[in-house]
């Protein structure tokens, strides 16, 4: 069990680029973050893959976010304080009232191993709206598993050039999913 | 796409760039240094800068505006954080107001009241409101453009933070050129237009600062 000391250790080395640390930080955050997603959609009757909707949606705020975070304080107030925002705005985009505080991330317990089986919605609909090249970019690394050098060879673009495309299309992602249920009401 | 690509996605994207503070450090510079070019190159610094720079009048209208400046602009360099409560830096704004208000009575005791609305009103009042939300465009823009990497609670209020930061430098630029000293112009006129600024500032963040 990871502690926040060991997620604060993550994300310092992730800031100085360090990918491997990245990955542990992540996928140590995202059960927390499915088992309070979970327990808010049960509490609403809403399906697993509308909290699988908004993990994903504050996993991109923390990640678009991470500048805003000084190493050289604690990660979990910052971390808090990012979920607990986008979640509530997540959810109430998609008509969720949150009337009972968002719990503290690093607090929750560990969540039980939950798969993510089920299949997105939102996200899929929101790809689709990325203009090439970076729908394409989009698709080899995440569905394919490509690096970025594997995906500039397979479009004949410069690395450069992908990695400039890979940031503006999550930024895109984010504004979509801001966008997204403004524009239905 | 299921989570785990989406998290493959985010691990090659590049390492975040410049920390907020820098962003803000260097809007801040480029701001400071865009609107004083601007003012040296329209209308200029005051001519008989040297001989007024005694009186306690030009002093307080440039140290006012000028620690309303940094005051504010300490606020921005919080209010982008999500974790560190900016409460603390806006209260600190009270400071340069209980200034204003001490000096507008102290002013009133001094003048006689027949010279009341002759200060009050100034020789350029018309043209310190347009000048100085012209000056801030630059501090406002640059500002805005560095929080956009910032993750602010309230994006309006942010927003706001920017456009008070932005007019009070323009308003500490502004007061090396002008020609109006008493603090009740400054009360009314700087005020107003620092005001507009601040205004625009929230009504953009608004929108561009949401996250």
């Amino acid at each position: 069990m990871a502690s926040e000391a060991d997620w604060a250790d993550w994300m310092r080395r992730a800031v100085g680029g360090d990918a491997e640390a990245y990955h542990r930080f992540l996928h140590a955050v995202t059960p927390r973050l499915r088992a309070m997603a979970r327990r808010r959609c049960d509490q609403f009757g809403a399906p697993p893959s509308e909290a699988e909707d908004v993990v994903q949606e504050v996993l991109l705020a923390i990640h678009l976010k991470r500048g805003t975070w000084d190493p050289a304080r604690p990660i979990g107030p910052w971390l808090s304080t990012i979920v607990r925002n986008k979640m509530i705005d997540s959810l109430r985009r998609r008509g969720r009232r949150v009337d009972i505080p968002i719990d503290d991330v690093v607090e929750w317990l560990p969540a039980e191993a939950q798969a993510d089986g089920s299949e997105r919605v939102d996200a899929e609909r929101l790809l689709a709206r990325l203009k090439d090249p970076q729908r394409d970019i989009v698709r080899s690394i995440s569905v394919e598993g490509a690096g970025v050098r594997e995906t500039a060879e397979r479009l004949k673009m410069s690395e450069g050039a992908v990695r400039v495309a890979l940031h503006r299309a999550l930024k895109s992602l984010a504004a979509f999913y801001r966008r997204d249920r403004h524009e239905d009401e | 796409m299921k989570t785990n690509d989406l998290i493959r996605l985010l691990e090659e994207d590049a390492p975040a760039g410049m920390s907020l503070g820098r962003r803000i450090t260097l809007a801040l510079l480029a701001g400071v240094v865009v609107a004083a070019l601007l003012l040296i190159v329209t209308v200029g610094l005051r001519h008989n800068l040297a001989s007024v720079f005694e009186t306690a009048r030009v002093i307080f209208k440039v140290g006012e505006t000028l620690l309303l400046a940094i005051l504010a602009s300490a606020l921005v360099y919080r209010i982008g954080k999500p974790d560190l409560p900016a409460r603390t830096r806006a209260l600190m704004l009270l400071v340069p107001l209980g200034l204003l208000v001490a000096a507008v009575v102290t002013e009133l005791a001094l003048l006689p009241p027949a010279d009341w609305v002759s200060s009050w009103r100034g020789q350029h009042a018309a043209f310190c409101v347009f000048f100085i939300p012209v000056l801030a465009l630059a501090p406002l823009a640059a500002f805005l453009a560095a929080l956009k990497a910032g993750a602010p609670e309230n994006p309006a209020l942010a927003g706001a933070a920017a456009g008070l930061a932005a007019g009070a430098i323009a308003a500490a630029v502004y007061a090396w050129h002008c020609p109006d000293d008493s603090p009740l112009f400054v009360a009314t006129w700087y005020v107003i237009a620092i005001g507009i600024v601040t205004a625009a500032g929230g009504l953009i963040g608004r929108r561009s600062l949401a996250w």
